[in-house]
């Protein structure tokens, strides 16, 4: 008896320890442990047995079972676990190829540009407001002081749709128009596109400016030359030399061109600040009481700074772009560089 | 303007670099654009005298010379037409290096030694006359250095003078900012008061006494116009980039750069009876001294005698009048014209001269008796004549007014952000001309009459700040009221818009608000646009009403360039004309064309179709509405196909388009057939609402799909309507899951699955709750479209 279950046993092992899979496995615990299981009936034949012996090999067959039990829980496991582990390395991917869908697009260099300034300045407080670009002659020159046959037109270079209609050749009117109907403090910026009758390597026919104004009682000169020196060392994240030069612009007195240290050789000279070290990127200017006088506003009351900028100019700094026209090709191998 | 460095320092001379001086100028207002040499680099040329000329034995034009340069003289080989003996000449000696990089050594030319060259002007680079040697002065010391005798070590200084500062368009001026700006005094050449050799005058009728409020003329007699201008004035013409061209115009040219004051001589002999300042007749003409003809309006001033127009005033002379090699007697105008009067005038006529750049910015008012005096002096030296007493015509009344304004001290604080010392304003202000009478809070201050920017006290105080240096004063930071800003909430902008389509994968794009007439009428035929009446092109000559031309010029652009997968957008104005107003509203429009998605390894490569674009509008409306808020119903556009065009409205109000490129238009574009569009107007796009918090229903949803069979022409708009009005409350939420024609189905007819997903707020639906819906929906079907249900 005790020989018989331990062969069983030895050959119970050796069918557990061969099992390939769990389905053979469950076949082994079957053979040995089911219903009908070798061990099984081995236990069905205790009954004839003499009690003494029966207790004897009661527990050798018990034995036995714990033993095939044991063996098939870890021949399980181990099984389960290569199964696992094969299904994992049979769903093993390629990691590095490029994901699926839609890539993100992105934003013309010059939006990016007016948002950054916007976005400096309403730090500040400054609000955005528009105006419309086809604009009359009284908003565009009369009203910030450029009379007809003024000098200072033919610096403009205007279009035309008729003697009194004009395509905007700065931003500048939108500030007598927010003056017109509303009452200081002012704190307002104007963004847009402007459109001067000039085409040629460095002009494009329609280039986009950002407006200042701010109005309040006492605007200084000094305050002016502050927020602009705040603006543009930010703007270029940068502690750049500023430097303001006296300058003429009929709505501002007095008025001023700001330079800044050439951003492309730190101020020692080369190409594009044409060896001088310094870039004009700014005009601005107390505003001049004729155009607080046309826009209705008490000019002993109040005092008040304007300033205006290229985008286009900024930009091109801020990214290295070394041809205006590209902004208006609308290339993708262009506008895909700036995301 | 551009002037010599060496001819400034004549008249002050601070002690500073040519580079300071350059920066200081700059950082005063009058930018200097450039500095170059007086003339190129070049040395070892010196004052040669000919002393004998012989033919070359063996070159017919070729010379053989005698050339005193100081010590012995030397044998030179020259081929220049004019030597001759007596004659003073620059000579380059052996070891000179001339402009270029020439060398001047020993040679031999057709087998005659020569030690040396002597040069025209050109070879020295004083000016493009090659006729011949440049003839100097009998008085030229031999030997001298050609350099240091016409001062050539001299730096030329163009300074880009803003609209305002037509007082600087002179010597005198620049001058007087230098001084300024180094608190030194400056030295002006004297001007003495000539006693008239006789009582010859010419009659002179001002007619336009407002135009020219000051008129002088003098007749001088006898003038010698063969003779030659002085070698020094000539330098400071040429440094000042005005050519010789002969005595009388050269005298007037070295006023207008000396004190800025143009000036014209006429041929006295050309004049009939009398000088008349008045408007031309419309259609009056005159041949100008270049010899173009023009023919006037009534709104140009013109100086005119008994018969004919002699001159635009203040622009350029007529041809008829001027000096000519045959004048023997001149009448010397010298005028001031209102600015008013010259404006524009040029410009309207094609002109832009020396004269009406000065009168359209301001001549002083002042200076005419002393101007003309100083060129009469300078005439009869050099020409000789006898010079009658001059003849003033001045209307007092239309002069410029030198208004006192009146200065606050406190007001120089508040504009400048600076107090500055009283000491220190008058200082700069008397200097600039200004003069000052102190009252108790500041000044009352008189401009001077070259001053034509000053009238304001905000005027002055430009001039202080700008004097005293704009970088000296503060940088403040303005301390304002720190005030809350409304944030509206429920309002969509451009930069949601923008980040909607930007994740999508448009690149954004910013096309020409003008564009080509034809493609405006071949894509938006439906609104009228404006033209522009001076455009730079035809191509960009009417103002856009639709974003579409544009964008599809960018995309042709593009698709040129190898670039298949095209999606832009473009956020900007339209500019629409209406009967009795001119629309300028934004609108968002975008373009997509190519595979529906990059290029990607496990992904088959589609074309984008309507649907797809639709899915980028849709999350476009979304950043405001709800989409059930919003509407797409077929309709037509010119530029889009038939039959895949949707009008979106909002409520009843037009949002845009969108659909598929009409083919007639992609052929003509040269673009891919599956090229989509859309376009919305900003405004109706931008309002939306808060959000408001509803219930989630506690209680199971059930779906139910039904397939309806009904005819094709049925959109799923008009059924989907359908379903929702009969299903009644229950109804939460349907979906179109499938369509279906072809085999199996009837043609003319469709399959549309619609999934009806069904809730109540309060309880658990029942098996009866649901199949009365399905029923209700199953008739009103029926009843609408005869649809029936698909097995």
């Amino acid at each position: 008896m005790q020989e018989q279950i331990e062969q069983l046993v030895g050959e119970a092992e050796r069918a557990i320890a061969a099992a390939a899979d769990l389905k053979k496995l469950d076949d082994v615990r079957v053979h040995y442990l089911g219903k009908k299981g070798l061990l099984t009936e081995q236990l069905k034949q205790l009954g004839q047995m003499e009690p003494e012996a029966r207790k004897t090999a009661g527990q050798i067959i018990n034995i036995a079972k714990q033993k095939l039990q044991t063996w098939l829980d870890a021949r399980r496991e181990s099984l389960e676990q290569a199964g696992m582990t094969r299904r994992l390395e049979e769903q093993t991917i390629d990691v590095t190829l490029p994901g699926r869908g839609e890539q993100p697009g992105g934003l013309h260099p010059v939006t990016k540009t007016l948002m950054r300034i916007e976005a400096l300045f309403a730090q500040l407080g400054f609000e955005t407001a528009q105006g419309p670009e086809i604009e009359d002659d009284y908003h565009n020159f009369e009203a910030l002081n450029i009379p007809a046959h003024h000098p200072a037109r033919a610096m403009h270079d205007t279009f035309y749709f008729d003697a009194h209609t004009v395509l905007r050749t700065h931003t500048s009117p939108v500030q007598i128009r927010i003056m017109e109907n509303r009452e200081p403090p002012l704190r307002i910026m104007a963004p847009g596109r402007v459109y001067r009758c000039d085409s040629d390597l460095t002009h494009t026919p329609m280039f986009h400016q950002v407006e200042g104004l701010y109005v309040n009682t006492d605007v200084s000169f000094a305050e002016l030359k502050g927020v602009l020196d705040d603006f543009l060392r930010n703007f270029f994240e940068r502690d750049l030399a500023v430097r303001f030069r006296p300058s003429y612009f009929p709505f501002t007195e007095p008025s001023a061109e700001v330079d800044i240290e050439c951003v492309i050789c730190s101020g020692k000279g080369c190409r594009v600040c044409k060896q001088s070290g310094w870039l004009e990127v700014l005009g601005c200017g107390m505003v001049h009481p004729k155009v607080f006088e046309n826009a209705g506003i008490d000019n002993e009351k109040y005092t008040g700074f304007a300033f205006g900028m290229g985008v286009e100019r900024l930009a091109m700094l801020r990214y290295g772009v070394n041809d205006l026209r590209l902004f208006f090709e609308n290339d993708l191998r262009f506008l895909r560089q700036f995301r | 303007m551009k002037f010599s460095e060496n001819w400034l320092r004549e008249w002050v001379d601070p002690k500073i670099s040519t580079e300071e001086l350059v920066a200081q100028l700059t950082m005063a207002g009058l930018e200097v654009d450039g500095v170059e040499p007086a003339a190129s680099s070049f040395s070892g040329v010196v004052i040669g005298e000919v002393l004998d000329v012989q033919p070359h034995p063996d070159a017919d034009k070729l010379r053989v010379c005698k050339v005193s340069v100081g010590g012995e003289p030397l044998q030179i080989v020259c081929g220049a037409p004019n030597v001759s003996i007596g004659m003073k000449v620059p000579a380059a000696v052996v070891g000179a290096v001339l402009p270029g990089d020439l060398k001047i050594k020993k040679a031999k030319l057709r087998g005659v030694e020569s030690s040396g060259m002597l040069c025209s002007a050109r070879e020295l680079g004083l000016a493009d006359d090659h006729a011949g040697l440049m003839a100097l002065p009998a008085a030229a010391p031999v030997g001298e250095d050609i350099r240091a005798y016409l001062d050539l070590d001299d730096a030329l200084i163009e300074v880009d003078l803003t609209p305002n500062r037509g007082d600087c368009l002179g010597m005198a001026g620049i001058a007087r900012e230098v001084g300024v700006l180094n608190r030194i005094t400056i030295t002006a050449p004297t001007i003495a008061a000539l006693q008239p050799g006789s009582q010859d005058q010419f009659p002179i009728h001002i007619h336009a006494t407002e135009a020219c409020p000051r008129y002088l003329g003098r007749v001088i007699r006898g003038v010698n116009v063969k003779a030659a201008t002085p070698l020094w004035m000539q330098e400071k013409l040429r440094r000042g980039g005005l050519r010789s061209l002969g005595p009388v115009v050269d005298v007037t040219n070295y006023l207008l750069l000396e004190f800025g004051q143009p000036m014209h001589a006429f041929d006295l002999a050309r004049l009939d009876r009398h000088i008349e300042v008045r408007y031309a007749k419309t259609g009056e003409r005159i041949r100008l001294l270049d010899g173009r003809e023009m023919v006037l309006d009534s709104e140009t001033l013109v100086i005119a005698d008994a018969t004919s127009v002699l001159a635009i005033a203040g622009i350029m002379g007529g041809e008829q009048s001027g000096v000519s090699p045959t004048t023997q007697d001149l009448f010397l105008e010298c005028a001031f014209f209102s600015p008013e009067s010259i404006a524009g005038r040029a410009r309207r006529y094609g002109l832009q001269t020396d004269s009406s750049y000065r009168f359209e910015r301001g001549v002083d008012f002042q200076q005419q008796q002393q101007m003309i005096e100083r060129a009469t002096a300078l005439l009869l030296d050099i020409v000789g004549g006898v010079a009658g007493p001059i003849s003033e015509h001045t209307d007092q009344n239309s002069l410029p007014a030198c208004a006192p304004i009146h200065l606050r001290r406190k007001r120089i604080q508040r504009l400048l952000g600076i107090e500055l010392p009283d000491t220190e304003v008058e200082d700069i202000l008397k200097r600039l001309g200004v003069a000052l009478t102190a009252v108790d809070d500041g000044w009352n201050a008189i401009p001077p009459s070259y001053r034509f920017d000053m009238s304001l006290e905000a005027d002055l105080i430009e001039d202080i700040g700008r004097i005293y240096g704009y970088n000296r004063l503060p940088s403040l930071r303005p301390k304002a009221a720190m005030q809350g800003m409304p944030m509206p909430e429920a309002q969509a902008s451009v930069k949601d818009w923008r980040d909607v389509l930007v994740q999508r994968g448009y690149q954004e794009a910013i096309t020409y608000s003008f564009i080509e007439p034809k493609l405006q009428q071949m894509v938006d035929p439906g609104h009228a646009s404006v033209a522009l009446a001076n455009p730079i092109s035809s191509e960009m000559s009417v103002m856009r009403t639709s974003l579409w031309p544009g964008l599809l010029k960018a995309a042709q652009y593009n698709l040129n360039r190898q670039q298949a997968r095209v999606r832009l957008f473009e956020y900007g104005l339209n500019y629409i004309k209406q009967p009795n107003e001119l629309l300028q509203e934004y609108y968002l429009g975008g373009l997509v064309c190519g595979s529906r998605t990059p290029e990607q390894w496990d992904t088959p490569q589609v074309d984008v179709d309507f649907f797809d674009m639709k899915s980028d509008v849709e999350a476009l409306l979304a950043t405001v509405a709800d989409s059930r808020e919003f509407t797409f119903s077929p309709d037509r556009h010119a530029s889009l196909h038939p039959g895949q065009t949707a009008r979106i409205l909002r409520a009843d109000v037009h949002v845009g388009w969108l659909g598929k490129v009409h083919p007639e238009l992609v052929a003509a574009l040269e673009l891919p057939e599956d090229t989509f569009l859309f376009e919305l107007a900003a405004g109706p796009l931008s309002q939306g609402e808060i959000a408001h918090f509803q219930n989630i229903s506690k209680f199971p949803v059930i779906r139910r799909d039904l397939a309806f069979i009904l005819p094709q022409a049925i959109i799923s708009a008009e059924i989907c309507d359908a379903v929702r009005q009969s299903a009644g409350s229950l109804l939460q939420d349907l979906t179109v899951f499938d369509l279906y024609q072809g085999k199996a189905i009837e043609s003319g007819l469709k399959s549309i699955a619609l999934g009806l997903i069904l809730q109540d707020s309060s309880r658990t639906l029942t098996e009866q709750d649901v199949e009365t819906v399905l029923v209700q929906v199953q008739a009103a079907l029926n009843a609408k479209f005869g649809a029936t249900l698909r097995e």
